[in-house]
C-alpha cells in the first residue's frame, strides 16, 4: 500500500513540478538546479526549526523521519493528496531528487521531543489506547520512525491533532490498516480517546 | 580586482594552473576572516550559519544595539496580543556558536583595504564582509516629518521603543478616535506589514474602543495579500460598510501622504486633503540602511545591487549585501527572505574561503499575516536563480486561498506563531 501510494503520488508530484517549470521556461530564463542537500534543507528551518526540530507550538519537527515517510509526505503535499495549509504550495517547488536529498538530510538529524503541557492521568489512559490501536505500526510508544511510520511521541500536539482530524474527516487518506484502527478507536472511545492519545504523545519528553 | 562568480568559472582553470595567483578567495590556508555589519535577521543568520558550516572561520558581528526587536510580530504587540519582551532577542546565542559579537556603531568600510571601522575606534580587517543594515527612511519625502517628529508620531517600522510608544498611544486613545496609517510606496520592508498592522489595531479597537476606526492612506494602486486582507476585513471589521473599522484610501498615487502637521496631528495627502488623527502612524518611504550609503554600496535607487547568487556587491568586491538593503530581484523584503539569503551567502562564502566554487543557491520565503482572532494567512515561494543570474525566480508558491475554510485560517495562526518561534531561534538561538 505504501509503495502504491508513493508511486501514484510521486507521479502526480512529478507532473506538478514539471508543469511549474515548463510555465517558467516559457516566460522566464533557464534556472540553476542541483543545489546540495544542506542548501535545500536549511531553507526549511524558518518554519520547522534548525536541523528540523521545531520550537512549536504547532509546526511539526521533521528531524529523524524516515526518508520514505518524508518523500511520500512531500509527494502527497505536491499532488494535493495530503491536505495542508502551506506545504502544498511549497512542495511543488522541488524535484523528486531534491526531495530525496532533503529526506536524507533530515533522516540523519536526531528528533528532539517537544516540551509541552499534558495531563498525566489522560496520558496513562492514552498509553493503553496506543498499545491497543497504534503500537503495531508506530512502534516504541510512537517514537519509532521505522517501518516508515510518522513519529508521534514528542511531536507537537496541534499538528498530531489536526492530522488525525484530517484522517477522520476523510480529507487525508489513511492506509487500510490505519483506517480500520482509527475507526475502531473512535467507535469505542470517541474523541476522548483521541485526546488521551494526544496527551500520551505529549507526555513523552525524554 | 573584481571577481564575479561568472568570472570565477571562466578563470578558475587558469588560476589553478598558475598556482592560484591573483584570486584572493582561493588562497588556501589563508585566514578566513568574516566581518558581519548588522545583527538583524539577515546579519545574525549569516554569522551563525558560517560558523555552523565552517568552525574554523573567524566571524565577528558588529551591531550597535545590545538587543534586537523583530519587526515581524510587532504588530501583535500593537494589537495587545503579545509583549515587547517576546520580540526582544540578545546575542548570547551567537556567542555560543563562536561568533565574536561587538557592540559598536560601524562608521565606515574601506573596501580597498578591507577594513571595517567603528565609532569606538575599532578596526576590523576582513577577507569577506557581509553588510546587513536593514532599512533607513527617506525623511525628505514627507514634509514636516523627520527623526525627531517620529519620536512622538512613530513610524514603528523598526521595532523597539517606537512600537511601545505607538501601543501606548492606542491604549490612551478615546473610544471613537481615528487611527491614521500612512503607508509607504514600493519597495519597502515587509509588504503586507501596514495592512496586518491595520488589522491588529482594528482587532484591539473592536474589543476595547468599538466606535473607533483605522484609516490607511496609500500611494500604491494595490497591496500585498490584498484579497485576503479585504476578505478578512469584510468578515471581521465591516469593511466597505457604513460601520467600517478599516478604510483603505489608495488606488491613486495622490492618496499617499506628503505632509505631516505635527502641531495638530494631521496628515495631508497629495490630493490636498487634510485628515486629523487621534493616533498617527507614518511609515515613510525607505532606502538601504545608512552604512550602505557610507560604504558606497548603493546605486541610484537607494538600494544595493548584488550578484543574486552570492550577494556580492556589484560595486565593491568582497563585500556582500543581504536582507532588506539588497536588491534581491524577485524576492520581497521580508524576514524570511533575509534569513534565506543569509544561508545562501554563508554557503557561498564558506565555499570560496575554502577554495571551492560557490554552490547552486536555493531560496525560500514564507510570510504569515494575522488579521484577527483565529485568522491567519500566508504567502510562500520557493526560488531558484536564473542561469543568466538576472532574477531570483519563483518556481512554486502562492497565497492561502481566499475561500479557505475557517479551520485553515485558524491553523495558519498557530503556524505563524511556530514560524516566529522557529525563525528567531534559527537566527539568534
Amino acid at each position: 500500500m505504501a509503495y502504491k501510494m508513493l508511486t501514484k503520488a510521486a507521479l502526480v508530484a512529478g507532473l506538478a513540478v514539471s508543469a511549474a517549470f515548463s510555465v517558467s521556461a516559457a516566460d522566464k530564463p533557464k534556472l540553476m538546479m542541483g543545489a546540495d542537500a544542506a542548501m535545500l534543507a536549511n531553507t526549511c528551518a524558518g518554519c520547522h526549526g534548525t536541523g528540523g526540530n521545531s520550537m512549536g507550538p504547532a509546526a511539526p519537527s521533521i528531524a529523524g523521519l524516515s526518508p520514505t515517510y518524508f518523500n511520500e509526505t512531500m509527494a502527497g503535499f505536491a499532488s494535493g493528496e495530503i491536505p495542508s495549509t502551506i506545504m502544498g504550495r511549497i512542495a511543488k517547488g522541488y524535484t523528486e531528487d531534491e526531495i530525496g536529498a532533503m529526506a536524507k538530510f533530515y533522516s540523519g538529524k536526531k528528533f528532539m521531543k517537544a516540551k509541552q503541557d499534558f495531563d498525566p492521568a489522560l496520558a496513562d489512559k492514552g498509553a493503553k489506547l496506543h498499545d491497543k490501536y497504534c503500537e503495531k505500526c508506530h512502534a516504541d510508544g510512537g517514537q519509532s520512525a521505522e517501518d516508515d511510520a510518522g513519529v508521534l511521541a514528542g511531536q507537537w500536539t496541534p499538528y498530531v491533532n489536526w492530522t488525525l482530524a484530517d484522517y477522520k474527516a476523510g480529507d487525508r487518506e489513511a492506509t487500510k490498516k490505519m483506517k480500520k484502527k482509527l475507526s475502531e478507536l473512535l467507535e469505542r472511545e470517541g474523541s476522548d480517546g483521541v485526546i488521551a492519545l494526544l496527551n500520551f504523545y505529549a507526555s513523552q519528553q525524554k | 580586482m573584481k571577481i564575479t562568480r561568472r568570472g570565477f568559472i571562466q578563470t578558475a582553470g587558469i588560476a589553478t594552473a598558475a598556482g592560484m595567483i591573483g584570486a584572493p578567495y582561493i588562497a588556501l590556508g589563508a585566514s578566513k576572516k568574516v566581518v558581519v555589519v548588522g545583527g538583524g535577521t539577515a546579519g545574525a543568520t549569516a554569522a551563525k550559519y558560517i560558523r555552523l558550516a565552517d568552525p574554523t572561520a573567524d566571524v565577528t558581528l558588529i551591531e550597535a544595539n545590545s538587543n534586537y526587536y523583530t519587526c515581524y510580530m510587532s504588530n501583535e504587540v500593537l494589537g495587545g496580543e503579545r509583549s515587547m519582551d517576546s520580540i526582544k532577542f540578545g546575542y548570547t546565542g551567537l556567542g555560543k556558536h563562536g561568533v565574536k559579537v561587538v557592540h559598536a556603531k560601524v562608521t565606515g568600510i574601506d573596501a580597498k583595504a578591507r577594513v571595517v571601522k567603528t565609532s569606538s575606534g575599532g578596526t576590523y580587517g576582513y577577507d569577506r564582509c557581509i553588510v546587513a543594515p536593514g532599512i533607513d527612511f527617506r525623511w525628505d519625502k514627507i514634509e514636516g516629518y523627520d527623526a525627531k517628529v517620529a519620536e512622538t508620531i512613530p513610524h514603528a517600522w523598526k521595532a523597539g521603543s517606537q512600537t511601545a510608544t505607538l501601543r501606548k498611544q492606542l491604549e490612551d486613545m478615546k473610544d471613537g478616535g481615528t487611527v491614521v496609517i500612512a503607508a509607504p510606496p514600493n519597495p519597502f520592508r515587509c509588504p503586507p506589514g501596514p495592512y496586518e498592522r491595520a488589522s491588529q489595531i482594528a482587532m484591539y479597537l473592536k474589543h476595547h474602543k468599538p466606535k473607533s476606526k483605522v484609516m490607511i492612506f496609500d500611494p500604491k494602486p494595490k497591496f500585498s495579500k490584498q484579497g485576503l486582507f479585504t476578505g478578512a476585513w469584510k468578515k471581521m471589521y465591516g469593511y466597505e460598510t457604513d460601520n467600517a473599522m478599516i478604510e483603505w484610501h489608495g488606488q491613486q498615487e495622490e492618496a499617499g501622504v506628503v505632509k505631516v502637521n505635527a502641531n495638530n496631528n494631521s496628515i495631508v495627502t497629495a490630493f490636498g486633503d487634510e485628515i486629523k488623527a487621534d493616533v498617527l502612524n507614518v511609515i515613510p518611504p525607505q532606502k538601504a540602511g545608512a552604512i550602505a550609503f557610507e560604504a558606497g554600496l548603493t546605486n541610484d535607487s537607494g538600494w544595493c545591487p548584488v550578484d543574486l547568487g552570492t550577494f556580492e556587491s556589484t560595486i565593491h568586491p568582497n563585500i556582500h549585501v543581504i536582507g532588506d538593503a539588497s536588491i534581491a530581484t524577485g524576492m520581497p523584503k521580508s524576514g524570511y527572505s533575509g534569513n534565506s539569503q543569509a544561508k545562501v551567502v554563508a554557503a557561498a562564502i564558506v565555499a570560496m574561503m575554502n577554495g571551492h566554487e560557490p554552490g547552486t543557491p536555493s531560496y525560500v520565503n514564507t510570510c504569515y499575516s494575522i488579521a484577527g482572532k483565529d485568522y491567519g494567512f500566508s504567502v510562500a515561494a520557493v526560488y531558484r536563480l536564473a542561469e543568466d543570474r538576472s532574477k531570483i525566480t519563483s518556481v512554486s508558491g502562492g497565497l492561502t486561498p481566499g475561500d479557505a475554510s475557517p479551520e485553515t485560517f485558524k491553523r495558519e495562526v498557530l503556524y505563524a506563531h511556530s514560524w516566529f518561534n522557529n525563525i528567531t531561534h534559527d537566527i539568534f538561538g
